[in-house]
């Protein structure tokens, strides 16, 4: 499956068993994307890190 | 749920667990993987777009994993979720408690487990106080805060004020709280175990150049022997807060006395799982599927 990199454009390769909000990056410019989308697959740039964030 | 479902009987899901995320990670994408390959019903559900009213009496799954990735929506999801009759794990005081650091203090020593001396300073102002008094080096540490941000250790008077001038600057009163902490001399390593159901799954350190272990700062993660002390800690220091999936941090000095610095109710396990060779999401269903059976 292949979709967009909403930063850059570059044509990202995305894994048959990827998940909804599951988070890739692109490979050119590193921006992290969110799967929002799996029909069709569509990334977003995703959310950044708040404050409370993290373990 | 949407306002027209409210009055409306709940579409039944009793058998379906609900995984609460809005964020996708490699734990969270491994313990999906683990529900389906065991065919157990699940809900991802967003906390982005999760909302709930304080006259449902129900909601549609029986029982929750909370993996959310924010502080705040993971407390509120099992408030909410919890008010609603909902078994959450894990559960809103586990939350709460873990997630401040001076309320984790407090339970650890109620529990008697050995913790650095913790000093909560209600102001900048009573954090120099406190500093003078205890004396330097001391740590200084938000209440709330995660993946080590905002950690720093005070060396001096003067670097005290820089950093409490920082402090003294940060919009919420919340900010302006914070902990001091006796330093413990842990050889640039601390430890995190693991802890599932009341059963420790393994331990590692967490090594690191600079004095901050966290993972998410670099540090780097090695095999540590689980004895049956580091375990015992372990096991009670997630007990003490409630927290019944819990990552568990340790200092242990240079005479090898061991000390509960941290219990993490939204514990990563990637770096974890790879170094030990352990299935901590296969140990999560294990203990959601007699949970849920119980």
């Amino acid at each position: 499956m292949t979709s967009t990199c909403p930063e850059c454009a570059r044509e990202i390769a995305v894994a048959e068993t990827i998940r909804l909000s599951q988070i890739v990056e692109c490979p050119d410019c590193k921006s992290e994307l969110e799967l929002v989308s799996t029909q069709p697959v569509i990334l977003a740039l995703a959310p950044e890190p708040e404050e409370d964030w993290g373990e | 749920m949407p306002p027209e479902e409210q009055s409306a009987p709940c579409q039944d899901k009793s058998d379906v667990v609900a995984l609460v995320a809005s964020r996708v990670r490699w734990e969270e994408k491994v313990i999906l993987d683990e529900l389906e390959a065991r065919n157990l019903p699940y809900e991802v559900v967003d906390s982005r777009t999760l909302y709930m009213s304080l006259t449902m009496h129900s909601a549609p799954w029986a029982f929750a994993l909370n993996r959310e990735i924010s502080q705040t929506r993971a407390l509120y999801a099992a408030l909410a979720l919890e008010g609603a009759r909902r078994r959450v794990v894990n559960s809103a005081r586990s939350i709460e408690v873990c997630g401040d650091k001076y309320r984790t203090a407090l339970a650890l020593r109620k529990a008697g487990l050995p913790t650095p001396e913790t000093i909560l300073a209600l102001s900048p102002d009573a954090a120099r106080l406190a500093a003078e008094e205890f004396g330097y080096p001391v740590v200084i540490k938000p209440l709330m805060g995660s993946w080590g941000r905002r950690v720093a250790l005070l060396r001096d008077p003067e670097t005290t004020d820089a950093v409490l001038d920082y402090c003294e600057a940060l919009p919420t009163s919340q900010s302006h709280v914070v902990c001091l902490q006796e330093p413990i001399d842990k050889a640039g390593r601390d430890i995190r175990v693991i802890v599932v159901g009341g059963t420790a799954l393994g331990a590692i350190y967490r090594q690191a150049d600079g004095w901050r272990t966290n993972v998410a700062l670099g540090a780097e993660a090695r095999h540590c022997p689980l004895d049956e002390e580091l375990a015992g800690l372990a096991v009670a220091a997630a007990a003490a807060t409630g927290a019944e999936i819990a990552g568990v941090d340790l200092l242990e000095d240079p005479d090898g006395q061991r000390y509960v610095l941290e219990v993490n109710s939204g514990v990563e396990f990637r770096g974890f799982s790879s170094r030990l060779q352990v299935d901590v999401a296969g140990a999560i269903v294990d203990y959601l599927t007699a949970e849920v059976a119980a």
